[in-house]
């Protein structure tokens, strides 16, 4: 059997064939810079801790009534039957409240480890996850900075849980259901740019009250889901360790090296094989 | 020879090809072999638990959590599992690639296992997916998530499963005697080996990739952004050792197979493949050794991770590197074989501590998998042998070809 041309342009066709593949790995979806995301805006200083927000959310996603909440200091999570927590810090400026809930990254990491794009990026502002797209893989979790998608370990038809900042809501033109009925009007609804205008104007008007950070504006590649705060968010149960560059930008540098590879590693090979096969011309076995 | 014979012929002794392959799937072999009695018990456990899991949720017979999403299965079963399957890629590239024809020998049971290993590891992925109903819409385009890793590596898989049959079927058709099959089918093998390898290059590193992303919940000691790299050079040594391993038990389980010729071949094998090995891991520690200082990362080797990481690169990279030099100076068999079983367990270490050991290494509560877990993995590791079994009992994969193949060439 030898390796004629036939051969190297079989080859050379399969090569040609996942290139078109592999040309995509490096794309990420490059985003409009005309759209206007819309995001939140919270306000710990303003929140009442009444937590209408937490029993608002599971009523629109019929999810079950929240528990009480417990006292000061005990924290608890989101789960896959709550989308959404208030906790209170007990902190250095005394007692903080603080919203938890997906960050609606700008370029999120659930979004693009997803295989499917069950989880994505609306043109809205809103990171929302599909049902009949995902297959349950659960990387999104993996790579969630913020451990923010949950899943319903105990069904045979298991959901991946977030919020979806009232996606449904905002495409009819509506707020999403926390912030509407927020009684403190700590929950802001509005584009991005606006929020952080707003956030803005309200630390320089009161810079006794609030620490100099807009939470979000640049955190992991800047997020949706903005916060200010009287204190260093460390006491608020933010992990420091969070990057500021997006976390997608991690695996950029993999995925844009395979379509080289693709391209440069098989004639090599093809090189290498015919190259051999001229010294082991004597040699017995030759098949 | 002539091409007017029809594929399908002879060797079955004319039977019709549905009457022979029936014919073959009864035992041929005794049935109540220590090793039938210890696994049959396992993968029926084992069966029972996945229809658990599929009825009651992942969560009824796994620890998974919602902080630790991926567990034995991905960690074990998948990662570990596909890189011990890399032998194959290493293997076909030194044969086919390189011409080393010594190593022909083993290419078939080399390329068979890797291809068992992909299905029944990759395969395993399938118990961990929470809708796997949905598995074939990144396949179909529902929808194409080209920016994640996993779909690549997911892809890869496929397409390198896909490959690797094509590089095991020339095998299936001499037990066939489908002898124009033949023909066609091993004239393929040459662009499936360049494009299995250059799969394997890239889902091989992607298993690392897929953790890229987790930065802040992998212990700093193994997350960097060379994972992918480091991911791929220890897949080369991963494999091989396999390769020494199973070669060395195949050798014993089914010595009546192998012909003479090769049977004596089989230690200047191993001895070439050792060097093979010892090279690679001296990559493969410098490649660490450049990435911890790189890292600045001092100050953690005082901790109980940073022992623990240590005892790795020593005792599970460093050792069986010293040892598989030693003996292929000495030419010592024996130790060759020894620092394979070393080397698989150093590679067994490194995935789980990526993977399941140093994920959420700070948290309160740890991941250690539940005994239902180890079962099922344990159910899909025996049912692969098994496979493995009945395939090497059938085909010419120890054995010589039949006749017919050499007259052919
Ligand atoms: S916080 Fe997590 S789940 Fe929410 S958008 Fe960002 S990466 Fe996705
Ligand atoms: S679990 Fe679903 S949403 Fe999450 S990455 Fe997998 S397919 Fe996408």
């Amino acid at each position: 059997m030898g390796l004629d041309r036939r051969d190297f342009l079989k080859t050379l066709g399969v090569v040609g064939a996942t290139l078109a593949v592999g040309k995509n790995f490096g794309a990420t979806t490059k985003k409009d810079t005309k759209t206007e995301f819309y995001g939140m805006l919270y306000d710990p200083t303003m929140c009442l801790g009444c937590r209408a927000c937490e029993r608002l959310c599971a009523k629109a996603h019929g999810l079950p009534e929240p528990a009480k909440a417990p006292e000061a200091g005990v924290i608890r999570n989101t789960s896959e039957i709550q989308r959404t927590v208030v906790n209170c810090y007990k902190t250095s400026k005394d007692e903080v409240y603080i919203k938890k809930q997906c960050m609606h990254c700008n370029e999120p990491a659930c979004a693009a480890a997803c295989l499917t794009q069950a989880m994505c990026k609306t043109k809205e502002g809103a990171v929302i996850w599909r049902s009949e797209k995902c297959m349950g893989c659960r990387y999104c979790m993996v790579s969630c900075p913020y451990d923010v998608p949950k899943f319903e370990y105990h069904s045979a038809n298991p959901k991946i849980v977030k919020c979806d900042m009232c996606h449904d809501r905002v495409i009819k033109g509506e707020m999403p259901t926390c912030a509407e009925g927020c009684p403190g009007e700590a929950l802001l609804f509005g584009t991005r740019r606006e929020l952080i205008t707003e956030a803005r104007k309200r630390i320089a008007e009161n810079p006794k009250v609030y620490t100099d950070i807009i939470y979000g504006e640049h955190d992991a590649g800047g997020t949706g889901f903005i916060y200010l705060s009287p204190v260093p968010m460390n006491e608020l149960g933010f992990n420091p360790a969070i990057q500021k560059e997006s976390y997608p930008a991690l695996s950029k540098g993999f995925l844009y090296s395979v379509p080289s590879v693709f391209v440069l590693l098989p004639p090599l090979l093809l090189g290498i094989h015919e190259a051999t096969k001229k010294d082991h011309k004597e040699g017995d076995e030759n098949e | 020879m002539s091409n007017t014979t029809y594929p399908i012929a002879k060797d079955n002794d004319g039977q019709p090809i549905w009457k022979f392959i029936f014919s073959e799937l009864k035992p041929k072999t005794k049935f109540f072999t220590p090793f039938n009695i210890i696994s049959l018990p396992i993968m029926l456990l084992g069966l029972v638990l996945i229809v658990i899991r599929f009825w009651k949720g992942i969560g009824a017979v796994t620890n998974l959590s919602q902080e630790i999403p991926w567990g034995l299965w991905i960690g074990f079963d998948v990662v570990t599992g596909v890189a011990f399957a890399g032998g194959a890629y290493v293997l076909t590239f030194m044969v086919y690639i390189l011409n080393m024809h010594k190593y022909h020998s083993i290419v078939r049971i080399t390329v068979l296992n890797g291809f068992l290993a992909y299905v029944f590891y990759a395969g395993a992925l399938l118990l961990d997916l929470g809708r796997p109903w949905n598995v074939i819409n990144p396949i179909i385009g529902n929808n194409f998530g080209t920016s994640s890793v996993l779909f690549l590596v997911a892809w890869h898989f496929l397409l390198y499963m896909l490959a690797q049959l094509i590089e095991f079927s020339p095998a299936v058709a001499e037990w066939l005697g489908a002898k124009r099959a033949r023909k066609i089918l091993s004239g393929m093998t040459i662009g499936a080996v360049i494009f299995g390898i250059t799969l394997s290059t890239l889902h091989q590193s992607g298993l690392g990739a897929l953790y890229l992303m987790a930065k802040d919940k992998i212990h700093p000691l193994w997350y960097n952004e060379f994972i992918p790299i480091l991911f791929f050079v220890s897949s080369i040594f991963a494999g091989l050792s396999m390769v020494i391993f199973e070669g060395s038990i195949s050798h014993k389980v089914f010595h009546r197979m192998i012909s003479e010729k090769d049977n004596k071949a089989q230690n200047g094998i191993i001895h070439g493949l050792a060097k093979i090995c010892t090279g690679a891991m001296f990559a493969y520690l410098f490649m660490q050794l450049l990435v911890f200082i790189h890292g600045k990362h001092w100050d953690l080797l005082n901790t109980g991770m940073g022992q623990w990481f240590l005892l790795e690169m020593f005792g599970f990279v460093l050792l069986p590197m010293i040892l598989f030099y030693i003996s292929y100076r000495r030419n010592n068999i024996l130790l060759i074989r020894i620092a394979a079983i070393i080397t698989m367990l150093g590679v067994i270490l490194n995935r789980l501590n990526v993977t399941v050991i140093g994920f959420k290494w700070d948290m309160p509560i740890r991941y250690v998998p539940t005994w239902m877990e180890i079962v099922v993995t344990l159910a899909v590791i025996f049912t692969e042998i098994w496979i493995f079994k009945w395939v090497i009992n059938r085909m010419p994969v120890l054995r010589d070809s039949p006749s017919w193949v050499k007259e052919e060439n």
